[in-house]
């Protein structure tokens, strides 16, 4: 199997502050250096942000196959466990239930799980209105691919803060965050 | 082998290990997610001893790369001992670029000051922190602390306000005053001054927090709102000598008070030696 | 005019440079080698290496020579050490059972199978200035030697258990021991987290906790079932192996101590074990270890948990010697902008105090 980073040490550091600054700052879209070697399944950006971020400490969950399995088992020696109990989850079809995953407890809220979301377009300055930490103003997101009402239960799920799953999503070698913090407007 | 290790002279970029690393890094990011939530991790002994800013170190470890350009202050000045000690630290282990202004910097690590020149958007604000639990001195116990901050219950820190301005008019902290961050978590700010409390609201900066020996990590996400705690009819007020500064002659940077002669002789002098140096230009 | 102080950089150089020069001392005398340190100050050496969590005895030997004799920054060296090394697996519990004594008494027994070993000890020596010593090069009574070696030694934990008479350990659910290197503390802790904490924690803190339960804070009646030294194997099972291998052996002490308990309605009374295992020879510290271990089991025993002793937050937290020393230390670092503030503050309250104080004379004059 070829190496996931050109350079492990420096791209990994590279593609987290890409993804620092999108958590810190929702909806903003961040761009990556593609790694080699990745399966069909997975987007630059989403095998980007596994090689960066999981490991054998983080128990993760996919509904990709055996090709994208294999190679997360291989290059970050994650165990694969069902949704609620993953601590990092790849999503490459159709969201789930965001329900599926865990969401933490109020007195250890970073149990919940990071879901990584692979879309077919992330488009920033118009779609979404987004609100909350991180947004000087207001963020502007159009995002293809996700459920319908996905906006209106994502805001119904913030009542439990501070419990709560935080997103990536992906396009190709673009992403961007939600966390559980965000507000999304869908007609502002 | 990646360059980077090669180059830090037998220990990997930035002296941690990449495991290690990515710890830290989810820790940041869950930080960022939930600003002001203390997320426990697996702090590492650091060759400097705990206490003396292994947390933030190890937080600007996990965060540093090539491009970025690191500036370290200590009560607010880049030549104190230990800002000296952890920037050669950096130095030698990352080889990255040093800087003393402000405004140059990529990442600033800090103990005990905000940088009086605003911060913007492409910088990272790393504090060091001793005591991460901004209810230590009311209630030691971390398990029940970490239960009164899931329930939200701050009802022992209004507490101890409220007696403090009953008995001496005004609040008892000076430094170190908590601040209740997005309406939700009550944080403490590290031991900065109150005077640069409200540095920390809307900032355009990331700010994090890294407490070694507590291990702890937490953040707060540019723009959000950070109000340090107080009451309606007792605003907080943080504290600021009133004499004006001996080389810049600024009046609204926060001042070092120096013993000029044993007849109770005082000079006045900024702080932030950084900001002290634009003045006198 | 004042003129602000500069060139911390060349102030820590210097600093530097002093050090390594009073390290040496008096260059007329030859300079002292690791080797020796790890043979003749054995002891220093073991306590630097248990409370380094690092189990080898020549760099613990190097970390007290460079750190001038001080034993917390030796230890404090060798973490730092410890913490740059990759990690492979985790060993097999050691064995002490078939560990070769050097040293094993036990108070509770008179005579046991495996018999009394009293060995290199201290105890019973008369603590008298030896003047001989202050001269080089005496000769050496040679150790005698047991000609035929000592037999198996059966732990007398062992014995009362096979009464029913020991309260029996059930291990820990949920598969590997928890390390605290790793993964930062919880509470409560587990027994084994907490075994962890004490066997690196600082042998003075818990020589004063293990004290103060005897002497009425925690309520413990504690005898010494057994405390021996020796040399154990250290196995591994790599798991492409599927069997232990031995990768070599370390000296360890271990004590265990056994308390009375009056049982609960699920358990009969019965005697409880403290347990106290340090790398090394360190006597002191093990009983000590197996003290504050058993009163720390009050939550557990249902036991009123009252004494510093019993509080596993307060133990815990505190025993480490490298996180104390270095909070302890740090307030040597620069805090006039936190004392700015509190300078500025006390004046500002004084002020109020005093107009007070005017305010109340006056009334009381009219």
């Amino acid at each position: 199997m070829k190496p996931g980073f050109h350079d492990p040490v420096l791209d990994a550091q590279a593609c987290f502050r890409a993804a620092m600054e999108a958590m810190a700052r929702p909806g903003r879209v961040q761009e990556i250096v593609p790694p080699e070697g990745i399966p069909n399944a997975l987007d630059p950006a989403a095998a980007a942000l596994l090689l960066t971020l999981v490991d054998a400490d983080t128990p993760f969950w996919t509904d990709a196959g055996e090709e994208t399995r294999g190679w997360i088992a291989f290059h970050c020696g994650a165990p694969l466990v069902p949704p609620g109990d993953a601590a990092f989850a790849v999503v490459t079809g159709a969201l789930p239930p965001l329900s599926l995953f865990r969401e933490g407890t109020d007195e250890a809220p970073q149990d919940g799980t990071t879901v990584i979301l692979q879309l077919r377009h992330l488009v920033p300055g118009e779609g979404w209105r987004l609100l909350g930490p991180g947004i000087e103003t207001e963020h502007r997101l159009r995002v293809d691919g996700l459920p319908e009402g996905f906006a209106t239960s994502w805001d119904a799920r913030r009542a439990a803060f501070p419990r709560g799953v935080d997103l990536f999503l992906c396009a190709g070698t673009r992403f961007a965050a939600l966390p559980r913090t965000v507000r999304i407007e869908e007609h502002g | 082998m990646s360059a980077a290790v090669q180059e830090a002279g037998g220990y990997n970029f930035a002296y941690l290990d990449e495991a290690t690393k990515r710890m830290i890094r989810r820790a940041i990011l869950k930080g960022l997610a939930i600003p002001g939530h203390q997320i426990p991790f697996g702090a590492r002994e650091m060759p400097l001893p705990y206490g003396w800013g292994t947390g933030g170190i190890q937080v600007t470890a996990s965060v540093l790369g090539p491009r970025d350009r690191l500036k370290v202050i200590d009560q607010g000045a880049d030549d104190t001992t230990n800002a000296v000690s952890i920037r050669r630290f950096f130095q030698r282990v990352a080889g990255v670029k040093v800087t003393t202004r402000t405004a140059e910097a990529t990442v600033i690590q800090t103990r005990h000051r905000i940088p009086e020149r605003p911060l913007t958007e492409g910088q990272v604000l790393v504090f060091q922190v001793p005591m991460p639990e901004p209810l230590f001195r009311l209630e030691p116990r971390l398990a029940e602390t970490r239960r009164l901050h899931a329930l939200g219950d701050y009802s022992l820190a209004q507490l101890r306000l409220y007696e403090d301005i009953a008995r001496q008019g005004e609040t008892g902290s000076s430094y170190n005053h908590p601040v209740m961050v997005n309406g939700r978590y009550l944080m403490s700010p590290s031991p900065i001054p109150g005077y640069d409390n409200p540095k920390l609201h809307r900032s355009a900066a990331i700010l994090l927090f890294g407490a070694g020996r507590e291990k702890k990590i937490y953040a707060v996400p540019p723009w959000t709102e950070v109000s340090s705690l107080d009451f309606d009819d007792h605003p907080f007020r943080p504290m600021l000598a009133a004499a004006p500064c001996a080389f810049c002659g600024s009046r609204d940077s926060y001042k070092d008070e120096i013993v000029s002669d044993d007849r109770g002789g005082r000079v006045f002098v900024c702080s932030d030696t950084d900001h002290c140096r634009e003045n006198q230009r | 005019m004042y003129v602000a102080v500069k060139g911390g950089d060349a102030a820590i150089e210097a600093a530097h440079r002093w050090l390594a020069h009073e390290r040496r001392g008096d260059t007329a005398l030859p300079e002292i080698t690791a080797a020796q340190l790890r043979e003749q100050m054995a002891l220093a050496v073991d306590r630097v290496m248990a409370e380094g969590s690092c189990l080898d005895r020549d760099l613990a030997a190097l970390a007290l020579k460079q750190s001038r004799g001080d034993a917390v920054e030796a230890a404090f060296l060798l973490r730092a050490y410890r913490n740059t090394l990759p990690r492979f697996m985790a060993a097999e519990p050691l064995d002490t059972g078939a560990m070769q004594a050097r040293r094993r008494i036990s108070a509770t027994y008179k005579d046991l199978p495996g018999g009394q070993v009293l060995g290199p000890t201290f105890d019973y020596t008369h603590r008298l200035l030896d003047f001989a010593l202050a001269a080089e090069g005496a000769a050496l009574p040679a150790p005698e030697e047991d000609a035929e070696g000592t037999g198996p030694m059966p732990q007398v934990t062992g014995f009362l258990a096979g009464e029913g008479l020991m309260r029996e350990e059930v291990p820990e659910e949920g598969g590997a021991p928890p390390d605290l290197t790793r993964e930062p503390p919880s509470f409560p802790a587990s027994r084994p987290l907490r075994l962890q904490a004490l066997a690196r924690g600082d042998e003075g803190f818990l020589l004063g906790l293990g004290y103060s339960t005897q002497r009425g804070y925690g309520n413990a009646h504690p005898f010494v079932a057994e405390l021996r030294v020796g040399e154990v194997e250290v196995l591994v099972e790599p798991p492409e192996l599927g069997f232990a291998i031995s990768i070599g052996e370390v000296t360890v002490t271990e004590c265990q101590m056994a308390t009375q308990f009056a049982g609960s309605r699920e358990e009969p009374p019965q005697f409880t074990r403290g347990y106290g295992l340090i790398p090394g020879q360190n006597e002191r510290k093990a009983m000590a270890m197996a003290l504050v271990d058993r009163a720390l089991m009050a939550r557990e025993l249902g036991e009123e948990a009252t004494a510093p002793a019993q509080d596993e937050e307060f133990v815990l937290l505190h025993s480490d010697n490298v996180e104390a020393t270095g909070f302890v230390e740090h307030l040597k670092l620069p805090h006039h902008v936190d004392f700015q503030s509190e300078l500025e503050k006390l004046r500002s309250i004084r002020r109020r105090w005093e107009a007070e104080r005017i305010a109340a004379r006056k009334e009381a004059a009219e």
